[in-house]
């Protein structure tokens, strides 16, 4: 028997396992043949499409939604791959609410634009499901690549460079490959294991040789690596997290939100995972959203969002707060946590209500509290292990034009890099954009 | 709600709207279901000669052209005349017309083109007690291989001939359906009335190939590895239907003269823009095979509003109303000057305009910064081009420059006064004409 929604305290197996089964399949189902044909027919092919500009990888939208019209799915997935290896994880994490979506001219003309993300992962499952690599290496130039980090940003930059027919090292700190892809997306938006099929889907390009377990600042140093490989790509995401800065943070109950969203992400039994009856999520952004849902779906029964601005100022687009909403989530703004309460183990949290004065938060005096079970943070992730020698602007690696860093001969993408927002798709823009640059630096004598 | 009672060579039906000749008025029970759905008359299923019946293909007789969320766009066919034995289709057709007095019932005929067969028929389907008979001159596959439907309509000679025949052994209204498979329609429909016809109706279906198979190398519909042309009709064909009909309505030696228009008529809408072409009433035949006979109600409402919005109290009231305005290219006024202008509240940003007119026209449209899209008037030939391709209707529309004012494009002041091409510099005859 499940343990149901009420049962008190941090609890496993809330739920029954077809629960938990339904709770966390696809977010948004794929389109079936006639659904695609429909969704398709709505794109006007417009004249340099907004949709493009708004990609942060430029994949040429018009023309694979014409490829998924006129019947050839594989081929408009070969047009988003061109662009985007990692197109069918895109397809599933972006938020196009923010990004293509937002820009087509239906949505301006009708609220309701064409489906893109959608039709995108509509084509990619049907190449990825044929089980063939769509591309193939060039002549191998003898040129060697370290890539440190392999989320989207170092897989991006590993296969662009080796179809550019160099050879690439990938190493990474954790035991499988695919970064937050992996670990960190929400567990209904990368469903039926994908991000793994992801990775041994794109490493059949060949000349990828991956080192799993093998740490920066441990196993591994900058100056071997500079010694060892012609050129080095630096893509370790943001492995550190933020603080909240209270007394007994470190209470039993009080979780860095990443760290539980990526146990439950391989998880072998999801509903083995303790939840609390009361939960409290502390942050305003994608983490923040991502385990308050997550946290609902496994059986809590009360789940708060507080974030210190306000709604306006909030990083989750306004889809992901519906999302949350959708799912019985309250989101309360300007508010802030001012003291974590138990003895022992967490039972409340104390919250002070703020205005904004200049863009800074001050707190107005005003205080209430919830009970609460389990408080995760989600402030933000912060850059760590950076080797010496390397600048640093805005807490992450200093980067001009495409991922090049204050050293010759090393370049870097993704979170750990300056730019950009920190989303998959601007990672594996940035891993492809520095490829293109080690190839032709690499080259060029 | 506007009377749509209709008079068509003196037989009178509840509104305008019959159905073609084709599988919808095959038999009884499709007859008497269409008229409970309100449908104010039929053409039966065309009837063949006495004897054993035709026999139809056993595999695919259609093919389709679709458009967005698989609308049916235009469909093709191959299948024959009736193949149910000629005296049952007769039986039914008294028995359906008895019990609905009120409603049009249009016997469609084709035999042999030799007299003795009209002269066996006609008698026939004069004792049903229908109120007129259709000679199927139109229909072009597999019948047209035997010397009958198309084959007959594309000898002007021959129509008239067999009309004559009809009027001699048959006392009621005539009516001959046209083959659109010819150059100049104006022809079959002068050889019908010269033959005595009381009207023509058209189109019949247009010879097709909708599609290949590209895995087996066949037109589709595909039987056993093989296809033939068949009839194309549906939405896709009312443009040439239309041109048909107006074709008709305006030479002078068939102005005037009834028609019953047929072709792609699909909404109240399509059945006005035939009526005021010269139509005198509408027949529909892929409309109903693709909705079924449902369709009829929102083609009745639809023109009765129409009507009541114009102040239309009679179908009469706008019959062959715009067939004074249907010209030759050479009386077009080359002084009306327009040039298409973009509402920029509306635009959504598409840039279809731009990539049509930079591309394909006449470069005319400026893409500024920020998707801006405005039209040069100095390159503007109104074309209509851009108004066509936008998705956003009423967004880019073509404004007319004033006479007195300037056209950027040509730096001459617009004029005045209507000049056509027969009146220009440039025409060689015009010049011949001034000296
Ligand atoms: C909970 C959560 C949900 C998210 N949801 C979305 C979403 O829905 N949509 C979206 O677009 N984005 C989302 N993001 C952001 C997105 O996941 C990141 O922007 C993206 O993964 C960044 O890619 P990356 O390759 O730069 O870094 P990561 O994906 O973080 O990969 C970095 C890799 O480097 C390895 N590494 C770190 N340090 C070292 C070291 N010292 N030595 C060796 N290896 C090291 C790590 O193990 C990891 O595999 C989410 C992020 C989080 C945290
Ligand atoms: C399957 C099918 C069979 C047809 N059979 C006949 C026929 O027996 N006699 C005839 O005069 N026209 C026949 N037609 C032509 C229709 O009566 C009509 O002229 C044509 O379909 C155009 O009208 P629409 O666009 O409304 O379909 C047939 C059409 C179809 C689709
Ligand atoms: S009317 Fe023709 S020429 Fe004028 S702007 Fe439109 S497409 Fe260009």
């Amino acid at each position: 028997m499940a343990n149901g929604h009420q049962a008190s305290g941090v609890v496993a197996q809330r739920l029954a396992p077809e629960e938990i089964a339904a709770n966390f399949s696809d977010l948004h189902a794929p389109l079936a043949p006639h659904e695609a044909a429909v969704a398709a027919d709505r794109c006007y092919f417009c004249y340099d499409a907004p949709c493009v500009t708004a990609c942060p990888t430029d994949i040429d939208i018009p023309m694979f939604i014409r490829q998924i019209q006129t019947g050839h799915p594989e081929a408009a997935a070969k047009t988003i791959f061109d662009q985007n290896i990692l197109g069918g994880m895109c397809a599933r994490v972006c938020p196009t609410e923010t990004l293509c979506e937002q820009s087509c001219v239906r949505e301006t003309a009708e609220g309701n634009p064409v489906e893109i993300g959608r039709l995108q992962r509509y084509a990619t499952d049907q190449l990825m499901a044929a089980e063939v690599h769509p591309f193939s290496r060039a002549a191998a130039t003898g040129k060697t690549v370290a890539v440190v980090g392999a989320g989207p940003a170092g897989l991006s930059c590993a296969h662009r460079l080796a179809m550019l027919g160099h050879d690439v090292t990938v190493f990474d700190a954790r035991p499988k490959a695919g970064g937050l892809n992996e670990y960190g997306i929400a567990a209904y938006k990368s469903t039926e294991d994908f991000a793994a099929k992801e990775v041994e889907w794109l490493l059949k390009i060949g000349g990828i040789t991956l080192e799993a377990g093998k740490s920066l600042g441990a196993e591994l140093t900058l100056a071997a690596l500079q010694a060892d490989y012609d050129a080095v790509f630096l893509s370790i995401g943001l492995a550190g997290v933020n603080a909240l800065r209270l007394a007994q943070e470190e209470m039993p109950g009080v979780l860095d939100a990443v760290a539980f969203i990526a146990e439950l992400r391989q998880a072998e039994d999801k509903g083995a995972l303790p939840v609390g009856r009361n939960v409290v999520v502390i942050g305003g952004g994608m983490t923040a959203i991502d385990v308050a849902v997550q946290a609902k779906l496994l059986g809590a029964e009360n789940v708060t969002i507080a974030y210190r601005r306000d709604r306006a100022a909030m990083p989750a687009s306004r889809f992901e707060q519906d999302l949350a909403a959708s799912h019985g989530v309250k989101l309360m703004f300007n508010v802030m946590p001012t003291a974590i309460l138990g003895d022992g183990a967490v039972t409340g949290i104390e919250l002070e209500y703020t205005r904004i004065h200049d863009g800074r938060v001050t707190g107005t005096g005003e205080k209430l509290t919830l009970a609460a079970d389990q408080i995760f943070k989600a402030i933000g992730q912060t850059l760590e292990g950076v080797p010496e020698g390397l600048a640093i602007v805005g807490g992450k690696l200093a980067v001009t034009g495409p991922g090049r860093t204050s050293l010759d001969g090393v370049w870097a993408g993704g979170d750990c890099a300056s730019g950009g927002e920190d989303l998959t798709v601007t990672a594996v823009a940035e891993g492809r954009d520095a490829a293109m640059d080690i190839h032709s630096t690499l080259t060029s004598c | 709600m506007a009377d749509l009672t209709t008079e068509f060579l003196g037989i009178k039906s509840p509104n305008p709207f019959w159905l073609a000749s084709a599988p919808p008025t095959d038999k009884e029970y499709n007859v008497r279901r269409a008229y409970e759905a309100g449908w104010g008359g039929v053409v039966w299923k065309t009837l063949g000669a006495e004897g054993p019946p035709v026999v139809n293909v056993n595999g695919p007789r259609y093919g389709a052209i679709y458009g967005a969320d698989r609308r049916l766009l235009g469909l093709n066919n191959i299948e024959l005349i009736t193949d149910r034995p000629l005296q049952t289709n007769l039986e039914e057709i008294t028995r359906v017309k008895k019990d609905y007095p009120d409603r049009a019932l249009i016997v469609s005929i084709m035999v042999p083109c030799d007299e003795e067969s009209w002269k066996a028929i006609l008698p026939m389907v004069e004792a049903t007690g229908a109120d007129g008979i259709e000679l199927n001159f139109g229909c072009p596959h597999g019948m047209a291989e035997r010397g009958m439907g198309s084959a007959v309509g594309q000898v002007p000679e021959y129509i008239t001939m067999v009309t004559e025949w009809c009027k001699q052994y048959y006392s009621k209204p005539v009516i001959v359906k046209l083959t659109p498979n010819i150059t100049d329609i104006r022809r079959p429909a002068q050889a019908a009335f010269a033959g005595n016809a009381d009207a023509v109706s058209l189109i019949n279906t247009i010879n097709s190939i909708t599609s290949v198979n590209l895995d087996m190398m066949s037109p589709e519909p595909m039987i056993d590895g093989k296809g033939t042309h068949g009839g194309y009709c549906g939405p896709a064909v009312k443009p040439i239907a239309l041109n048909m009909v107006a074709e008709i309505a305006r030479d002078p030696v068939t102005h005037g003269k009834p028609i019953s228009a047929i072709g792609g008529i699909t909404t109240w809408r399509d059945a006005a823009e035939f009526m005021v072409m010269g139509a005198g009433n509408v027949q529909v035949c892929t409309a109903a095979m693709t909705y079924g006979f449902r369709v009829v109600q929102e083609m009745i409402s639809g023109l009765s509003q129409w009507m009541d919005e114009k102040g239309y109290t009679s179908t009469a009231d706008f019959i062959g109303a715009a067939v004074p305005n249907v010209v030759d290219w050479k009386d077009l006024n080359l002084n009306y000057i327009s040039k298409a202008k973009i509402d920029q509240d509306a635009c959504i940003k598409c840039g279809r305009c731009y990539a049509a007119c930079e591309d394909t026209s006449h470069q005319a449209i400026w893409m500024k910064e920020d998707r801006v899209f405005e039209v040069n008037d100095a390159e503007c030939v109104a074309c209509n081009l851009c108004v066509d391709v936008c998705p956003i209707e009423g967004c880019i529309t073509m404004e007319r420059v004033a006479p007195g004012q300037v056209d950027l494009r040509t730096g001459k002041v617009v004029e005045e006064e209507y000049a056509n091409w027969t009146m220009h510099p440039n025409n060689p005859m015009a010049v011949q004409a001034a000296e």
